[in-house]
């Protein structure tokens, strides 16, 4: 039998195809979380972005990333050194600002991965969190305290519970809320706020909830640590 | 003998052939080119490159295309169009939502001003006019420009690279954003009386339309710098985004001076539309009505049936029943909370009422009772149940409400079901809805009926429509005056701007003492689906209080109707069901039902970092001068 020349063709295709003809992809993960003395900072998922720049490749663009709900943040990147910014304006925190007011810049040298957890000090803190559920009535005790005080304090807006059926909770992810505005609070280190948890179709005896203050003037909120409650 | 005959003419022929000259042979004038000096030499070929400039200007909202979707948003009306649901889906915009940094048309514009200028063989008159009419529209360009971006390169002379290498000279930083609004308000005044003065030119540059520009810019401007210290994070230390407290009274004096020109007549005899006895036909015939009757519209992007430019608004949006094209339908539905912000005829806000004070439903013998009684823009802004549209009725209504407080309801109109007590199926569901997630018919139970082209044949693809988008109308001049007013503390000169308004669409009974949430509500119902709720609330800087992304329950909807800052995240529904009770007084009767319409699962949020969209990172890199916007 004679090998028609094509076969002969197309069974070398596939190994001289096999070469790679590109860059290797990024491989190396910088990845932490944004925390005020090892606590945790709760945000909004997705809603606080954080840039990293890598100068020296001509033109100009962040590689954007943000932060999930417990301030945690990841990227894969390529080994070299990159700056890294929080954008003005953004995140329930203050960040390192340089003499202009500026948020200042962090310079990161990439060399395999590595774990990375930025520091910044937030308006407030929700502290010793405690949920309790009687039937389908949520309870929530906490204490909201001041960590920027001074000339750079900002008042509390409003405190909101906040009750989904997924892990996601915030203002805009939600099945339940409370809210309690600023004004009405007393004494900000006894706070309690009640929902009712609505019937979740299809059935589940579990949700989500965190609670999280809204403060003057900064657009992003603070939120506390997620919880998962049995109903 | 025939051979060297042949072959003696080929020589002649290659004789002749060959005489002539180099540059006679290869000096050929371009035949689809046209170039400058010529172009320039007669009227009728200026007015094409002008035209080209006229249609390539920018405008939030349009008719045309894909238009139909740039009315959908903010939470005013609902996509019906499985591909659009989106836009309601989502729970924010991008921060490059709305950008816009289109310098080719600036250049193309500046060309023209430069070429006309030195054009050699017009007569100054058409001359002038040409110029005057780039400038109109470069101002107007730069006007949508910092209405999206705040400060921008104000670039007025075309550039031109020298093949040096170095291009610093042509890195333009950002202006400040009250500069560019005065480099608007100062061409309007340059050029408005070089613009003829005449009410019947609507598609070109008009006096009527410059002065319309001056007073809306320098009324944006005037409120960014009042209300922009609300939001002081949405600020610039350059103040390329952010104009200073203290300039707002004399943006709002030039924004009042500029209308009232119009308003006593100096620009043409514009006045409010007040030709057809029923006020809510009167208020649709606005937008349909081209003939020179017509003196509301001051500036418009017209379209003709039967050329290249038309619109298929129409087709897009027409009644499900009533559509001339199958299934290309019902795409735009308004939202229960634009319908309810109607006010009623004794100037007060309600609900549509559905229920007593007993939480007992409330039944209408005829679906448009339910909406009796209210400002006419409402019905001649909105569809409603039961609606007319070239002669026929719409057909709105989710299923029958049984006895038993069930509801019998189908998937389709097509599909019957059998009442309680009876053998024959019959149909359960309006042919134009609502049922959730079906598209091309209402989900919210409205249709649109602004811009709704009556012609037969106006909803086919093949045909279309040419209703005209109007950009600047003498209602919007005298609102525009009436809010300067109101912020100078002119209360009386403001009550008297905006009553006329208000008059016009039924609502006799005079305002005294106006207040800022009667010119917002004013200004939404008026003004809807024209392109400016957008803007509206960002000069208010209340888009981020009325789109703050949480969720809204039916009690927030209902509530607060009528004050500036109430919440409007999400579009609802008004569904009307038939009650099916034999024997009961109300059997046969109409009930409603405020309903969110399943497909909607986001909340609007509108970041502070929206307030200005993005420039690209293509723009920063290439000038370095450009700063970026804040909360970005």
């Amino acid at each position: 039998m004679k090998l028609k020349s094509i076969y002969i063709l197309f069974f070398f295709l596939p190994i001289f195809s096999c070469k790679k003809d590109n860059y290797a992809a990024p491989s190396s993960t910088l990845k932490g979380r944004i925390l005020y003395n090892n606590e945790e900072i709760g945000l909004e998922y997705d809603r606080v972005p954080l840039e990293l720049y890598q100068p020296g490749f001509g033109k100009k663009g962040a590689i954007a990333a943000s932060f999930a709900q417990d301030g945690s943040y990841s990227a894969l990147l390529f080994d070299g050194n990159y700056k890294l910014i929080i954008p003005n304006g953004q995140g329930p925190f203050k960040w390192h600002q340089n003499a202009a007011g500026v948020n200042d810049t962090l310079t990161v040298a990439v060399n395999g991965s590595q774990t990375l957890d930025l520091q910044a000090v937030p308006y407030y803190l929700i502290r010793n969190t405690v949920y309790k559920a009687v039937g389908t009535e949520l309870t929530a005790t906490f204490r909201v305290d001041q960590i920027i005080t001074g000339n750079d304090a900002k008042k509390i807006e409003r405190v909101n519970l906040y009750v989904n059926k997924t892990q996601f909770v915030s203002g805009s992810d939600n099945i339940a809320g409370k809210e309690l505005s600023g004004g009405a609070i007393t004494d900000p280190t006894a706070l309690s706020l009640k929902v009712s948890v609505p019937v979740i179709v299809p059935v589940q005896n579990y949700v989500f909830a965190r609670i999280g203050v809204k403060i003057e003037g900064v657009e992003d909120m603070v939120f506390s640590p997620l919880q998962k409650i049995q109903l | 003998m025939k051979k060297i005959y042949t072959v003696l003419t080929f020589a002649a022929l290659l004789l002749t052939g060959a005489c002539k000259k180099d540059s006679a042979f290869l000096d050929v004038p371009p035949k689809q080119i046209i170039p400058e000096e010529l172009a320039f030499s007669d009227p009728a070929l200026v007015l094409s490159v002008l035209g080209d400039l006229y249609n390539r200007q920018l405008d939030f909202s349009s008719l045309d295309g894909d238009g139909w979707r740039s009315f959908v948003d903010f939470s005013e009306a609902f996509p019906s169009e499985n591909g659009s649901y989106n836009i309601v889906q989502r729970t924010g915009w991008g921060y490059g939502e709305w950008g816009t940094w289109d310098y080719g048309y600036i250049r193309d514009l500046n060309l023209f001003v430069k070429r006309a200028t030195a054009a050699t063989k017009l007569t100054e008159v058409d001359k002038a006019r040409f110029i005057a009419e780039a400038r109109f529209l470069r101002a107007n360009f730069y006007f949508e420009m910092a209405k999206r971006m705040g400060g921008v390169p104000l670039i007025i002379e075309p550039m031109q690279y020298d093949y040096s290498g170095n291009v610093t000279n042509l890195q333009v930083p950002r202006s400040k954003e009250s500069e560019v609004y005065d480099f608007v308000i100062s061409e309007a005044e340059a050029i408005k009386n070089i613009l003829p003065v005449d009410a019947n030119q609507k598609s070109r540059a008009s006096k009527g339309a410059a002065l319309a520009m001056e007073a809306r810019a320098a009324l944006y401007a005037g409120s960014i710098a009042k209300y922009g210290s609300k939001t002081p994070q949405v600020t610039l230390p350059g103040a390329e985004v952010g104009i200073p407290v203290g300039m707002a009274s004399g943006y709002y004096q030039k924004a009042l001076t500029a209308a009232e020109e119009i308003i006593k007549g100096q620009a043409g005899s514009y006045q409010l539309y007040k030709v057809l006895p029923d006020l809510s036909e009167n208020f649709a015939a606005v937008f349909l009505d081209k003939s020179s009757v017509n003196q509301e519209s001051i500036f418009i992007e017209d379209f003709k049936v039967n050329s290249a430019k038309v619109h298929g608004f129409t087709t897009n949006n027409q009644p499900f029943s009533i559509s001339d094209e199958g299934l290309d339908a019902g795409r735009l539905n308004p939202s229960l909370n634009l319908v309810q912000a109607f006010e009623k005829l004794d100037n007060t806000y309600a609900p549509i009422a559905t229920k007593d004070a007993q939480g007992n439903p409330i039944f209408y013998t005829n679906q448009l009772d339910a909406f009796a009684g209210r400002d006419a823009r409402l019905a001649g802004t909105v569809l409603l149940p039961n609606g007319a549209f070239k002669g026929k009725n719409v057909d709105i209504w989710a299923g029958y409400q049984l006895a038993d407080g069930s509801i019998l309801t189908s998937d389709d109109a097509g599909h019957l079901a059998k009442l309680p007590g009876t053998d024959v199926a019959v149909q359960v569901v309006g042919k134009d809805g609502p049922v959730n997630g079906q598209e091309f018919r209402s989900q919210t139970g409205f249709y649109i009926r602004k811009y709704l082209d009556p012609q037969v044949g106006s909803g086919r693809r093949g045909r279309q429509s040419d209703v005209a988008f109007i950009r600047y109308r003498y209602a919007e001049v005298l609102l525009n005056a009436a809010e300067a007013a109101f912020e100078l503390a002119m209360g009386g000169v403001a009550d008297g701007y905006i009553n006329q308004v208000r008059a016009r669409a039924g609502l006799t009974r005079a305002i005294h003492g106006v207040t800022f949430n009667q010119i917002v509500h004013e200004r939404r119902v008026e003004l809807v689906f024209e392109g400016h709720t957008l803007f509206d609330m960002k000069r208010w800087r209340l888009a981020h209080v009325v789109w703050d992304g949480s969720k809204m329950t039916v009690d927030q909807l209902v509530s607060d109707i009528g004050l500036s800052t109430k919440k409007n995240t999400q579009p609802y529904g008004l569904w009307p069901y038939k009650y099916y009770n034999p024997g009961n007084p109300n059997h046969g009767k109409w009930l409603f039902k405020e309903v969110l319409p399943s497909v909607v699962t986001g909340a609007n949020m509108f970041q502070m970092g929206n307030y200005y969209s993005t420039i690209g990172n293509d723009i920063l890199s290439a000038n370095p001068k450009i700063v970026k916007q804040p909360n970005q």
